[in-house]
């Protein structure tokens, strides 16, 4: 135990120098993107003046090499600085968006396991037949549609046409009383609450946006369930296995699956954080109120402290990720250690 | 979804290989469709310009958002433009975008790789942080960023592609390299006194060129919905060219006002063919992995 | 904090939190417009970043909470316009917070005398002191309203005394027909001075932080709930003492991003209100069953196009005047605009009869005379150049441009069409002024011509992006822009101007921009010259 924890403690010391790349990285995209902030928010009728007040404020009239310094210090401090479009410190910003956006996809994400790996299971078992193909086409096909298409379609088609869906109108309708702040996740908070109308409605608004993801995620997961399951199926010990005169369930599920669910937990980790920072399109479409939006918003404005607070939290996430996926492996498959490259 | 395709056997025959891909497409008529819809979009992007009824620039406002007819099969845009030339139109500028991108990204990420696997080492560790930094990124955001920042022109969205799936063919590379730098052929090549650069170039790299043509197929898909993406931000190409995102992007204010025929059009057409560029890819799998062989 | 009152139950007040959930089912299933006959839901694109116009960084859709939660000394009256909607009256000052005021004899300085019974939202007594501090701050804070008060000759702390508690007093630099009227501004806004004292620090004298997430406001309004980027809740200042208590109870105002999921909205009857509607949904949702839709022109306002003249072919009043002509208007108007709005374009004469602003300009689509100027001016041939618009307001912006586009085309004037993000846009256009043909939106606060031409047409200043400069609007607009509109010199002045950007054209005119409003079931919506909504007149019907 000790041996592991060691090697989670070098895990965490290779992803220092990934954050500190990103944090240079980020700060020198924003400062490269065109547009002057101050001039932004000196308002309509700002004059020369007022401008220069306001980007003494911001600290945007020291070198480039200081206001890194003054950056750099105060996210070692945990401050992040205050978003210039909402006017709030970037970290309650995110405190209050993450939630939604992982709601979001892992919502999605959840959806879109249940159907693809049985899918993919099922393609694996009978390769090359009209099935195999179908879900292929079914799931390209879900891959190929850009996600605020298909959510705008989603829209049109369940809530305008047929009145089906709730309004796109973020998270919850305005009727219902948001549940009490334990997790942010509406549907978690809502259940601890007991207030069941309101798990309702907010899985309703959670249908249409999870939706659109999850077709979106559907083919890498279906994908790699199949040509995992295939190579398992191939394998060595399932010819042994089956030559043992095992049933075909037992090989199938207890062997085969358990050996093709690691490549499967890579992808959608991969996924994860993918969808995460794609998710950008669909939020725009639904009113939601996560990060991608928020990020899409500083980043048109040149919100600088924004974007930056999004990327390093979207790193840092990244990094947590490929750390518990990694755990994942060795409770799957002890053998595998965390010998590094 | 490399690693799986690494298995790929170092020296094939390659009538043995033409004649697997004759059995793979024979039996699998799916790979066979993405081939011919493949052909299909490149007439169009060829022929494209030459085929079309209207001129895709033309505007008409006494004719601007007619519904799909007889004259204009696709209907009419805001401005009167022939939707259906504006599609056919756009294939090739999409096609480039893509083709550029992930040219741009696999030229770069093979380069990088090779070295990174080949020598190791120090520089080894560099380039995978380096890596690890660009994937650690969300990497629409970082797409955005950089066109953002660098302005929005043709150039600027196939660079911001190209960046942010370099890390991928580098890993890939990467990988494929490492295993066979101290492999027989590649000992016996250096022996026979090549130099580091030839053995890399001539023995060992084109080993690796199998798993990545899938990842280019499955990539050329994600840069045409990439760039697409960007368009309906609002930094893609530059009006009044056609392309297939930034015509769903606008398309889409129009939906609910019940002129449908704007977005659904070149919505299908991106969806085609990123489609045919997925199924491809597939298909490649099919062919260059040998367990398929059953 | 406010942010935590947005899940008590809001939609029916103290009561839904003392019901719980077991009643509540009832509630949830009535759809949002029937939710009470006192809840209003008003959807917009836009986000309020800030409760308080005066910090740096405030956005224009946050102007709105200075006019519902706080009031001001005066304010302007309210009309009816032909079409029967409702819009502000700019020849009309009412009382607000002040019941009356007087200029002294020599009309150097006014008086206002405050309602003694005016009380702010926490109660306290508004007095001349709450008065002073908030012009104070208005001035000294630096940025846009610090700017906005100059522009009524407010410009320092001195020229403010509160004579007792019921008398304030304003010492004028000049005279100037400005200062009341700016006075009605949303700008001048009076703060509750005691609650912003107490959260007043060495480093932040005028409690910026404090009122920017908290109102201390004695306005029709309270902000129930704020959370930026989702919605902003109004609840009833039920002892409002500035005018009549408003009929509604709540109003919700959520941001829906999306043009075209607010209008589902609104056509499904799940809000109450849209404001500021995209134009083609306003021409198509207007004179459908239940939706009202409300298009007024935007006073003192030009969508135009400007060609820059530090750029050498516009440095050319021939090359000007060929653009201008050969801008296809009528399209333009019907494809960007979907007609709504003013034309601006095919004035009879080159001379205006009249000091109305904006007018037609005498220019209208003739090819042949573009062609003819551009050959005349040595440009026969063409030249090329860019076009920019501003990305987040392409959804005019681009269909207008690509017009403008094709028709240049035609004369051999070869365009790109440059889209620059809303962060550059201003730097680029507004600020560096180095946009050689681009599209401009500037519309002034107060409805003069002389303030039109103050800010658009004089050199260096904000909004003149074409970096005009003629010396006699150099020296016409300062005299003009002070002077009493009855004056006999003021109307020859402005004519002359108008005359002379006419015939020069640093901008041209491509129509009159509307501010258009859905609603349903919703009566008293009223227009106001800062396009930003105003709740208070809000009834349902």
């Amino acid at each position: 135990m000790a041996g592991r924890l060691s090697t989670i403690g070098l895990r965490i010391t290779h992803a220092i120098p990934v954050i500190l790349g990103v944090v240079v990285v980020s700060f020198l995209l924003t400062r490269a993107l065109p547009g002057d902030p101050a001039v932004y928010f000196a308002g309509a009728a700002a004059n020369e003046q007022s401008i220069a007040e306001i980007r003494t404020a911001l600290g945007l009239d020291k070198p480039l090499t200081e206001q890194f310094l003054v950056y750099a210090g105060d996210v070692l401090t945990g401050d992040l600085g205050n978003s210039l479009s909402t006017g709030q410190p970037v970290l309650e910003d995110l405190a209050n968006r993450l939630p939604a956006s992982l709601e979001l996809t892992l919502t999605a994400l959840l959806l879109s396991c249940s159907i693809a790996i049985p899918l993919g299971v099922l393609a694996a078992t009978r390769p090359g037949s009209a099935v195999d193909h179908l879900c292929r086409v079914l799931v390209t096909a879900g891959v190929s549609l850009p996600t605020f298409f298909t959510g705008i379609v989603l829209i049109y088609v369940f809530y305008y046409l047929l009145g089906i869906a709730p309004s796109p109108l973020g998270r919850l309708d305005f009727i219902y009383i948001e549940p009490d702040h334990v997790t942010g996740f509406y549907l978690i908070d809502a259940a601890i609450a007991g207030d069941w109308e309101t798990w309702i409605g907010a899985l309703k608004q959670l249908v249409l946006p999870a939706t659109t993801l999850a077709l979106f995620t559907l083919a890498p997961l279906a994908r790699m369930t199949r040509a995992a399951m295939l190579s398992a199926l191939s394998s060595d010990y399932i010819r042994t296995a089956r030559a043992a005169g095992l049933t075909e369930d037992k090989v199938l599920f207890t062997y085969a699956f358990r050996n093709a669910l690691l490549p499967v937990i890579t992808t959608l980790g991969m996924v994860f954080s993918f969808t995460l920072g794609a998710n950008v399109l669909v939020e725009k479409v639904f009113a939601w109120p996560g990060i991608g939006s928020y990020a899409v918003e500083a980043l048109v404005v040149s919100d600088y402290a924004a974007v930056q607070g999004f990327v390093l939290a979207m790193a840092l996430l990244f990094v947590a990720l490929n750390l518990v996926i990694d755990l994942t492996y060795t409770l799957i498959d002890p053998r595998i250690g965390f010998e590094t490259k | 979804m490399s690693d799986l395709a690494t298995a790929s056997l170092p020296a094939k025959q390659p009538d043995g290989a033409l004649a697997h891909a004759a059995y793979v497409l024979r039996s699998n008529p799916v790979t066979l469709l993405a081939f011919s819809m493949f052909a299909v979009l490149l007439v169009a992007a060829i022929l494209g310009p030459a085929l079309v009824p209207y001129d895709p620039m033309a505007s008409n406002a006494a004719q601007a958002l007619q519904p799909p007819s007889f004259d204009h099969w696709f209907g009419t845009d805001n401005l009167g433009r022939d939707v259906l030339s504006r599609v056919v139109v756009a294939t090739r500028l999409d096609l480039v975008i893509s083709v550029a991108a992930v040219a741009l990204s696999f030229l770069i990420g093979s380069i990088l790789g090779s070295i990174a696997g080949y020598w190791g080492g120090w520089i080894d560790s560099v380039l995978n942080r380096l890596f690890d930094t660009i994937m650690a990124f969300p990497l629409f955001v970082l797409a955005m960023g950089i066109v953002a920042a660098l302005g929005n022109t043709v150039e600027n969205i196939v660079y911001a592609t190209a960046v942010i799936n370099i890390p991928f063919y580098a890993r890939l590379v990467r990988a494929e390299v490492n295993i066979r730098r101290d492999a027989g052929f590649a000992q016996a090549a250096k022996l026979a006194g090549n130099s580091d650069i030839r053995v890399l170039a001539v023995h060992i790299f084109p080993n690796a060129l199998p798993p990545m043509m899938v990842q280019v197929s499955l990539n050329l898909g994600w840069a045409i919905l990439n760039a697409a993406g960007l368009s309906f931000i609002g930094l893609g190409v530059r009006p009044p060219t056609a392309e297939w995102g930034i015509m769903v992007a606008e398309g889409a204010n129009f939906i609910v006002s019940g002129e449908w025929w704007l977005a659904i059009f070149p919505g299908l057409a991106l969806m085609f063919a990123v489609f045919t560029f997925n199924l491809l890819g597939d298909g490649l799998r099919d062919i260059v992995d040998p367990r398929q062989r059953t | 904090m406010t942010y935590e009152t947005s899940r008590r139950g809001f939609l029916t007040g103290v009561g839904a939190t003392a019901l719980g959930a077991s009643v509540l089912p009832f509630l949830k299933v009535l759809p949002a417009s029937a939710a009470g006959n006192d809840v209003v839901v008003a959807v917009t694109g836009q986000t309020i970043n800030s409760l308080d116009i005066h910090r740096k960084g405030t956005n224009r859709p946050s102007y709105q909470v200075a006019v519902n939660v706080y009031d001001r000394l005066v304010s302007f009256g309210t009309k009816t316009l032909e079409d029967g909607s409702l819009s502000y009256d700019y020849a009309v000052i009412e009382p607000e917070v002040a019941e009356s005021w007087e200029f002294t004899d020599d009309g150097m300085a006014i008086v206002f005398k405050l309602r003694p019974e005016g009380k702010f939202q926490d109660g306290s007594p508004i007095t001349a002191e709450d008065v002073k501090w908030s012009f104070d701050r208005a001035v000294s804070v630096g940025g846009f309203p610090t700017v906005q008060m100059k522009a009524g000759s407010l410009e320092k702390p001195e020229q403010f005394e509160a004579i007792d508690e019921f008398t304030f007093k304003i010492n004028l630099l000049r005279k100037s027909k400005l200062t009341l009227p700016d006075l009605a501004v949303p700008v001048p806004m009076i703060i509750n001075a005691k609650v912003a004292r107490e959260h007043a620090t060495e480093d932040d004298p005028w409690a910026m932080e404090y009122l920017h997430k908290t109102p201390a406001g004695s306005g029709a309004f309270k902000v129930a709930s704020w959370k930026p980027g989702e919605q902003l809740v109004y609840e009833r200042n039920d002892d409002w003492t500035s005018g009549p208590v408003p009929a509604v109870k709540r109003v919700v105002l959520r941001e829906v991003p999306s043009p075209a999921t607010r209008r589902a909205l609104l056509e499904r009857g799940d809000v109450n209100m849209s404001f500021n509607m995209p134009n083609k949904d306003a021409k198509e949702l207007s004179g459908t069953e239940d939706i009202t839709v409300t298009t007024t022109p935007v006073e003192n306002a030009i969508y135009c196009l400007c060609p820059n003249l530090s750029f050498e072919p516009f440095k050319d009043k021939r090359v000007r005047q060929a653009i201008a002509w050969s801008v296809p208007y009528e399209e333009v108007f019907q494809t960007a605009a979907y007609g709504r709005g003013a034309p601006l374009w095919g004035g009879q004469s080159a001379t205006p009869a009249d000091i109305a602003w904006p007018q037609k300009f005498p220019y209208s689509t003739d090819l042949d005379k573009a062609k003819a100027l551009l050959e005349e001016a040595g440009y026969g041939e063409g030249f090329e150049v860019p076009l920019s618009i501003d990305l987040s307001q392409s959804d005019w912006m681009e269909p207008a441009a690509l017009l403008i586009q094709e028709n240049l085309a035609k004369i051999g004037i070869k365009t790109t069409i440059e889209k620059i993000p809303g962060a550059n846009w201003r730097t680029a256009s507004l600020v560096e002024k180095r946009l050689p043909l681009h599209l401009e939106t500037f519309g002034g606060w107060l409805n003069y011509p002389c303030y039109y031409f103050f800010w658009a047409y004089q050199e260096g200043h904000l909004f003149n992006s074409s970096n005009y400069r003629n010396e006699e609007i150099e020296t016409l607009t300062p005299e003009a822009l002070h002077m009493p509109v009855e004056d006999p010199d003021y109307a020859p002045k402005i004519k002359r101007m108008i005359e002379i950007v006419w015939d020069e054209v640093p901008r041209i005119a491509l129509w009159q921009p509307a501010l258009n409003v859905g609603t349903r079931n919703l009566a008293g919506y009223e227009y106001w010259f800062h396009r930003q909504l105003d709740v208070r007149g809000l009834k349902k019907v």
